[in-house]
């Protein structure tokens, strides 16, 4: 009798504690990625009880798939910026400074395509020239970056004078239709960019030297010099890639606009930085995901028209923002105490 | 006669203070050297010297096999195969333990593309094999800061070993270990020895030191105040003499 029962007792048991002990991991391993989802599905569920008209047809999404990219373009390569433990401020300026160089190539050769290539170029040298200040000037890239936003917008308006630049012409172009146009008639082409952006940096992050050295040089920059990890390379590589990302966001914004505004790019800087906190990634560097930015700054993206199409004013916004970024950040921090 | 290492008339200047002062030092093959000294002797800077990861002030030569190095970097250092167990055991905290083993060369393809699988069933194995892991908890996934201090030294003990090493340098490997833990760390030693290899010991604590050491070292204010071989020397007339050059600065 004891003997059978205890077998009884015995045998059942580990399956159940390992499957308990997968999921434990698992959910330990993807915490802030399980956590940055739900607080998605839980905004999206509120948004849907408050209007549910608005919400369960399908306009509002095409309208966060155009309007979210804008940012999420930049804050997916921002989050390896702050991988590393360094901050970019300058991406607005450098969207203006791109598209400034673009409308001049545009007037004095009449090419869009010129126009996007040299675009790319200024956004990769502005974005070098923030890394070679912070990597070989030794500036704090916080003072560095902010330095060269108030520097690269000087450079927008004294060319342009502060006057803008119509882009009607772009339209038909394989330049428009490639960037903004929309898919199948539905889907706006710059989503997919997103997607691709995402997927490619994703790759690069956790799959590629590069990406492990990104790591590597966020958590310990003195450990990774040590062990042979070239930091100035990599630090060089992410501001430059951060700068070209900018003038490709430039590109964007200003095409499915039609107009080149020299004021291009204000605005954006906050709903960048806060979708790749909100992500999860940690201003200390060392650590955050992809998929917790891409994910952020659906959210971030969805937050402003849903409030307004929850029946709220616009009054709002910034209340929900503040509340919704400091509430999930301050979660992550306990999770990521508690799990450790 | 041909040393493994030989440092001739190394000396190394930050700002105004000048850390080593025309140091003479060589590792033969298959020895153990201790170096001893106090803190701020200069031990740690003639490693960094020898891993690459400071340049010598102009005037003084290494030679490695008899064949001198022009400029010593992290990159040249490794080709040759000098590994470092650095004092501050140099991980990542916030990063897996396969990516601490492999930190700074990762098991990658031509084009960068990481071998993740490999990485983690190395550490794997590597884990059962040599840092004696048998807690489940810990798995190549986990994350270095969870680690106590002996695990730690574990680690960056075995990532030397990993890579095959001719020379190991362990930068006062004992610091902040535990009795047992402390043993395992000059098992290690000796096990070098044993493989045929050399290593160059740095503590301060003289009696981790004589124990596994061929021939010791006494560093003080940046100069090389005298060498022994341990069957020249008794543990007592040792620490006589290392209490003598803290106080005087000289041997005699």
């Amino acid at each position: 009798m004891n003997t059978v029962s205890e077998i009884e007792k015995r045998s059942p048991e580990p399956s159940p504690e390992m499957a308990r002990g997968r999921v434990s991991q698992f959910a330990r391993r993807y915490a802030m990625q399980i956590g940055i989802v739900l607080v998605g599905v839980l905004i999206w569920l509120l948004f849907l009880i408050g209007s549910p008209k608005t919400f369960l047809s399908f306009p509002i999404y095409a309208a966060y798939m155009s309007t979210t990219p804008f940012f999420a373009l930049m804050a997916l390569p921002l989050t390896l910026v702050i991988i590393t433990g360094e901050i970019d401020l300058s991406f607005p300026s450098i969207m203006a400074f791109g598209m400034t160089i673009y409308a001049l190539v545009l007037v004095s050769t009449g090419s869009h395509i010129l126009a996007f290539i040299a675009c790319l170029i200024a956004g990769l040298a502005a974005g070098l020239i923030n890394g070679a200040i912070v990597v070989h000037i030794g500036i704090p890239s916080l003072v560095a970056t902010i330095g060269t936003q108030f520097f690269w917008r000087g450079v927008v308006l004294v060319i342009t004078g502060g006057n803008g630049t119509g882009l009607t012409s772009a339209i038909g172009g394989i330049l428009h239709t490639g960037l903004v146009g929309r898919v199948f008639g539905l889907i706006p082409a710059q989503m997919i960019w997103t997607i691709v952006v995402a997927a490619v940096v994703w790759f690069f992050l956790n799959r590629h030297r590069f990406g492990a050295h990104i790591y590597l040089s966020g958590d310990n920059v003195e450990s990774a010099r040590l062990m042979g990890v070239n930091v100035s390379r990599v630090k060089m590589l992410v501001f430059a890639i951060m700068g070209v990302a900018a003038a490709f966001a430039g590109v964007v914004v200003s095409l499915e606009v039609l107009y080149f505004w020299p004021t291009l790019g204000e605005g954006y800087m906050l709903s960048t930085l806060s979708s790749v906190f909100l992500g999860g990634t940690s201003v200390f560097g060392g650590t955050g995901t992809v998929f917790g930015t891409l994910v952020a700054s659906f959210i971030i993206g969805a937050i402003n028209a849903g409030i307004v199409a929850a029946g709220l004013t616009g009054f709002w916004t910034q209340l929900i923002y503040g509340l919704i970024i400091v509430m999930s950040v301050s979660l992550q921090t306990i999770l990521s105490r508690r799990l450790r | 006669m041909e040393y493994l290492l030989q440092m001739i008339n190394i000396s190394k200047t930050f700002g105004e203070v000048q850390s080593l002062r025309n140091v003479n030092f060589e590792v033969g093959y298959n020895e153990v050297v201790g170096l001893l000294g106090d803190n701020g002797a200069g031990k740690s800077t003639l490693v960094k010297i020898i891993t690459g990861y400071h340049r010598p002030d102009p005037g003084g030569q290494i030679l490695w096999k008899g064949q001198p190095v022009d400029v010593m970097t992290v990159a040249k250092a490794r080709e040759l195969g000098i590994e470092v167990v650095y004092q501050e055991r140099a991980l990542a905290d916030q990063q897996s333990l396969w990516r601490n083993i492999f930190m700074g060369r990762e098991l990658c393809n031509r084009l960068g593309v990481l071998d993740v699988e490999k990485m983690r069933r190395e550490t794997a194995r590597l884990m059962q094999s040599h840092m004696g892991f048998t807690s489940k908890a810990i798995t190549p996934d986990s994350t270095v800061k969870t680690m106590s201090g002996g695990e730690r030294q574990g680690v960056a003990i075995v990532r030397a070993l990993y890579f095959q090493a001719e020379l190991i340098i362990l930068d006062e490997p004992t610091m902040g270990l535990s009795l047992s833990e402390t043993r395992k760390a000059l098992d290690f030693v000796n096990g070098i020895k044993e493989a045929g290899k050399s290593a160059i010991f740095i503590d301060h604590n003289i009696f981790h030191v004589y124990p596994v050491a061929d021939r010791i070292v006494v560093l003080d204010r940046g100069q090389v105040k005298g060498q022994f071989l341990k069957d020249q020397i008794t543990l007592d007339d040792l620490i006589a003499k290392l209490q003598h050059v803290a106080q005087t600065g000289r041997l005699d």
